[in-house]
This record gives C-alpha cells, sequence and structure tokens, in this order.
C-alpha cells in the first residue's frame, strides 16, 4: 500500500470515530435518545440480532430480493439493450415509450406490483428486476449505439459476418457502458428491494428499520440502517470487482502515467 | 505502362447528401493503378482525396462515372482492400498481439496458426516484448506498426492508407515509411496512398495523383521514376528527388494560393 493511500485510510478512521465520538456524547446530553439512539445501544442491539439469528434471517431475503431481482434486470437489460441497438428501426419506434417509462418514478408502481404479485418475494424479486433493468437496458443501448461504425467497417473489410461483429466488437465495446448501468443499479436494486420490505412484508431488512422505528425502537432502526449500509458497500465492492476482471485494459488505462 | 489496371476510376463524380443538397466532392476523376503499383494521392485537405479510397473500399457507390477494381464494378464492400488510416481503430480490450491476430480470426484459423502468424508479423514490424500490452499503453508509433501488422495480416491485395502517418514526427515516420515500402515491394501489393505531405508523396510513390479544387479532382499526374527499390534514408540528396518535389511543388502552389494559403510545408525545395 502507498504511504498516502495509508495516510487517506488512517483519516478516514479518525473521521468514523470523531463521528461515532460525537454521536455517543450528544445522545442523552443534548438530544433525546429516542431520536439518536446511541452508538452503543446499537451495538448491542446489532450484537443482539446477530446472536439470534435476526439478523442472518432478515438480511438474507434482502439478499435474496435484491440480487435476485438484480441479476434477472441485468441480464434482461443488456439482451434487449444489445437487441434495440442493433435493430435501429424498432428502437426509433419505441423510444418515446421507453424514455416516457423511464421518467417515471417507479416506486409509484409498487402498490401495482403488489395487486399483481402479491405481498411475497416474487413481488420484490420483479419490482428490483423491473428497476435495474431500465438502468442496464438504457446504459447498454447506448453503448452498443456509441460503437465505432468505423471499426465495424474496418472489420467487414476484414470479412467479418455480423456474428463476429456482433462477438468482438459491439459486445465489447457496449461492455464498458453496461457496466456503467450495472454499477448504477446497486443503489436501486437495494432501494427496490427495501422499499418493497417496508411496503408490505414481514422479512427483510426494510421490514426491521420500518417495524423497529413504528415502536419507537430507534437503536433497532439504527441497527437495521447499518447492516442495509454493509450490505450495499458489499454489493457495490462484488460490482466493481467484476469490472475490473472483465475490463482488465480499463485498469491499464487507469494505471498509465497521465499524459496528453 | 499500365497493361491491365487494377483500380480504375472512369470520369467519377461523387456527391454527398447534405441538409442543403448535394454537395459534390470530387468530379471528373480518372485514374488507373496497375497491380503492385504505388499511387500516392496528394493535395490540401478537403478536396476528396479520402473519397477515392472508400469509392475503392465499396463503402458508397459513385454518383456518376464508374469505379472498377480487378476489371468488375465495385458493387458493396470490396474485400480485397484493407484500409488504414490516421486513428489507428485497434481494439483497446485487446492486446497488441490479439490485435494483430484479428483478421485471422475472422478467417477462421485454428489457434496454433493464428498465434504463429501474429508472432511473425510482430517480429516483421519491430513490436517483439510488446506482445501483451494494450493499445493504451504504448506509443503512438507502437500503435501504427501494430495496425500495419494487423493489416499484414489481413493480406489484402490492395492496401488503402489514409494519411496513416499523419501525427507521426519525422523521424518516426520515415522509419515506418522504409517499412512500408520494404513490405509492400516484398509482397507485391497495390497501394492508395492519400498524404497532404509533398515528400512522402513522392517518396513512396511510383506515380502521384496531384487532387486541387473543391470538388476535387486530379489536376496532374507525376510519374515518379525513382525506382521500384529505393533507400528513403538517401533519397533526400538525389538530384532526381529534388526535381520530382520542386516539380509536385509547383503544381500545387497555384491551388494553394487561389485558397488564400501562403505556401508552407516541410522541406520545400526553393
Amino acid at each position: 500500500m502507498k504511504p498516502q493511500t495509508r495516510r487517506l485510510y488512517f483519516y478516514r478512521a479518525l473521521l468514523v470515530i470523531a463521528v461515532v465520538a460525537l454521536w455517543q456524547f450528544v445522545s442523552g446530553r443534548w438530544v433525546n435518545p429516542l431520536f439518536i439512539s446511541s452508538p452503543s445501544a446499537v451495538f448491542d442491539r446489532l450484537v443482539a440480532f446477530l446472536a439470534g439469528g435476526k439478523l442472518a434471517f432478515h438480511a438474507s431475503y434482502t439478499a435474496l430480493h435484491a440480487v435476485a431481482g438484480f441479476a434477472l434486470g441485468a441480464l434482461l437489460g443488456v439482451a434487449v439493450g444489445i437487441l434495440l441497438g442493433r435493430l435501429h428501426r424498432l428502437a426509433l419506434l419505441l423510444d418515446p415509450f421507453l424514455m416516457g417509462f423511464y421518467s417515471l418514478p417507479k416506486i409509484a408502481l409498487a402498490p401495482l406490483f403488489i395487486l399483481w404479485f402479491g405481498v411475497g418475494t416474487e413481488m420484490k424479486v420483479l419490482f428490483v428486476a423491473m428497476i435495474v433493468f431500465l438502468l442496464v437496458f438504457l446504459n447498454t443501448y447506448t453503448g452498443v449505439r456509441q460503437v465505432s461504425r468505423e471499426q465495424v467497417t474496418i472489420l467487414r473489410l476484414m470479412g467479418a459476418r455480423e456474428s463476429q461483429i456482433l462477438r468482438k466488437v459491439v459486445f465489447p465495446s457496449a461492455i464498458t457502458w453496461m457496466f456503467t448501468g450495472l454499477r448504477l443499479s446497486v443503489p436501486y436494486a437495494l432501494i427496490g428491494a427495501i422499499m418493497g420490505e417496508m411496503l408490505a412484508s414481514n422479512r427483510g431488512l426494510g421490514y426491521i428499520v420500518a417495524d423497529a422505528t413504528a415502536q419507537f425502537d430507534t437503536a433497532g432502526a439504527f441497527a437495521g440502517l447499518t447492516a442495509i449500509i454493509v450490505m450495499a458497500v458489499v454489493l457495490n465492492a462484488t460490482v466493481r470487482w467484476a469490472e475490473q476482471r472483465a475490463m482488465p485494459w480499463r485498469q491499464a488505462e487507469s494505471d498509465r502515467e497521465l499524459s496528453l | 505502362m499500365i497493361n491491365r489496371p487494377l483500380i480504375e476510376f472512369r470520369r467519377v463524380d461523387k456527391a454527398f447528401q447534405v441538409d442543403s443538397g448535394l454537395r459534390p466532392a470530387v468530379e471528373a476523376i480518372d485514374l488507373q493503378v496497375a497491380p503492385a503499383e504505388i499511387v500516392t494521392l496528394v493535395g490540401p485537405s478537403g478536396c476528396g482525396k479520402s473519397t477515392l479510397l472508400n469509392l475503392t473500399a465499396g463503402l458508397f457507390a459513385p454518383s456518376k462515372g464508374d469505379v472498377l477494381y480487378g476489371g468488375s464494378p465495385v458493387a458493396g464492400l470490396n474485400l480485397k482492400v484493407g484500409y488504414m488510416t490516421q486513428q489507428d481503430h485497434l481494439l483497446p480490450w485487446r492486446s497488441v498481439l490479439d490485435n494483430i491476430a484479428l483478421p485471422l480470426e475472422i478467417r477462421g484459423l485454428d489457434r496454433r496458426a493464428r498465434e504463429q502468424r501474429a508472432r511473425e508479423l510482430v517480429a516483421l514490424v519491430g513490436l517483439e516484448g510488446f506482445e501483451s500490452y494494450y493499445p493504451s499503453q504504448v506509443s503512438g508509433g507502437m500503435r501504427k506498426r501494430c495496425a500495419l501488422a494487423r493489416l499484414l495480416a489481413q493480406d489484402p491485395e490492395t492496401l488503402l492508407m489514409d494519411e496513416p502517418f499523419g501525427a507521426l514526427d519525422a523521424q518516426l515516420r520515415l522509419a515506418l515509411q522504409i517499412e512500408l515500402l520494404r513490405l509492400v515491394r516484398a509482397l507485391g501489393k497495390t497501394v492508395l496512398f492519400v498524404t497532404h505531405d509533398l515528400d512522402e508523396a513522392i517518396a513512396l510513390a511510383d506515380r502521384c495523383a496531384v487532387f486541387a479544387g473543391r470538388p476535387g479532382t486530379i489536376v496532374s499526374t507525376l510519374d515518379v521514376a525513382l525506382g521500384r527499390e529505393r533507400d528513403l534514408l538517401g533519397l533526400r540528396l538525389d538530384p532526381r528527388y529534388v526535381e520530382l518535389t520542386q516539380q509536385l511543388w509547383r503544381l500545387m502552389a497555384p491551388s494553394l494560393k487561389a485558397q488564400g494559403h501562403s505556401p508552407s510545408g516541410a522541406g520545400v525545395p526553393r
């Protein structure tokens, strides 16, 4: 690790300690713990959740909703994005409708999803998939449309068939955009999962937060939020890791010394 | 001197559709290129030199006249040609070696044959040691070498080159010109080479077509009788070369003056 990086981590740790200490200090002294709880209470509650298996139980549901929905939405988004990216006329026809749908706050569809798919796992997975699909689709589509025409022509002159052009140019050059879509989708997948769990469920971290807050159990709510943050960080890191594995040349580009 | 041309332009006009109607790019082009001949197209930018390459490649059809390749009209993409432009169009996600192997993959060679041929080409263009680098990790000159090796892997009958060495410094440019000339002669390739550099236009050419005007047309053709095998390093001292560049300069000066440009350019003999 470079010394600068180590120093950066050190200051970050310092920041966390300072904020937690401040939180602990003001709680009960200046601010009613009913509103902000306190780090020690949240920690106790997390330990209790962990020990009782409650956290694992609810977190596994949230993970299932977010990850399954993410996978389904991403798969469909990439497939449809590539398809429409190649079928220019169809894309032109559908463009205003897709944009209209994209502009709609997806949360507004949650009640309908409950009506259609009930209050079980299917509803959350499909709700997440719908949100992720739109983001991944739009980015992949843009990526496919941005493929350099010169590049494609040069391959055609080499005698490449359509399938070879797809495999050797279109797909790799769309990957960058696809991953942008995937990375953007992580928080939305969680929003979808948590939102679904808050609205209609008795499982998942979203349910924990909603339930604890309803009972004025602020420590429980913060414990749930902490678990959600941890899950978000893990999911983000996973996508980033996959991105680096899938696109080693990008790493090479960013490692290069800056030159103009 | 030409018995059976490989590429032939017969009274070719090409106009492009733009918002305000048709914008002519080239007019009344007559040009014949013999097999294994190097013809350079020289002239100020924007006079339609590249249009001739695109017509030869069959990227679009002429508005009037005929473009013939191997005796028959070019219809659709012409797979007998390979392109090299100022942007090298290497695939950034492929290593140098894999970029060079791309045409071999498309042709369906098996892995071992591909690898072997690509390594031969790496050696030929002097990129040993850089096989596994990504294009973003190597210098501009190496990228050109890689693009040249890829073009040779494709092994087309005719090379269409559109200012391929445009952005390079003089030394590197000379090195690549020497390399190109050696390879093209050894492999018997036909070359259409667009440039706006007068020295390059003479140094590489068997014949040099001089463009002028907007829409562009060929105002003159210069026979460059410097021999098929030539020493590019010593060329500058050759009185015939000096005479030819002077001649080319005199041919180009009127069109530059007409455009209101003051004469500029490297190595202009007085």
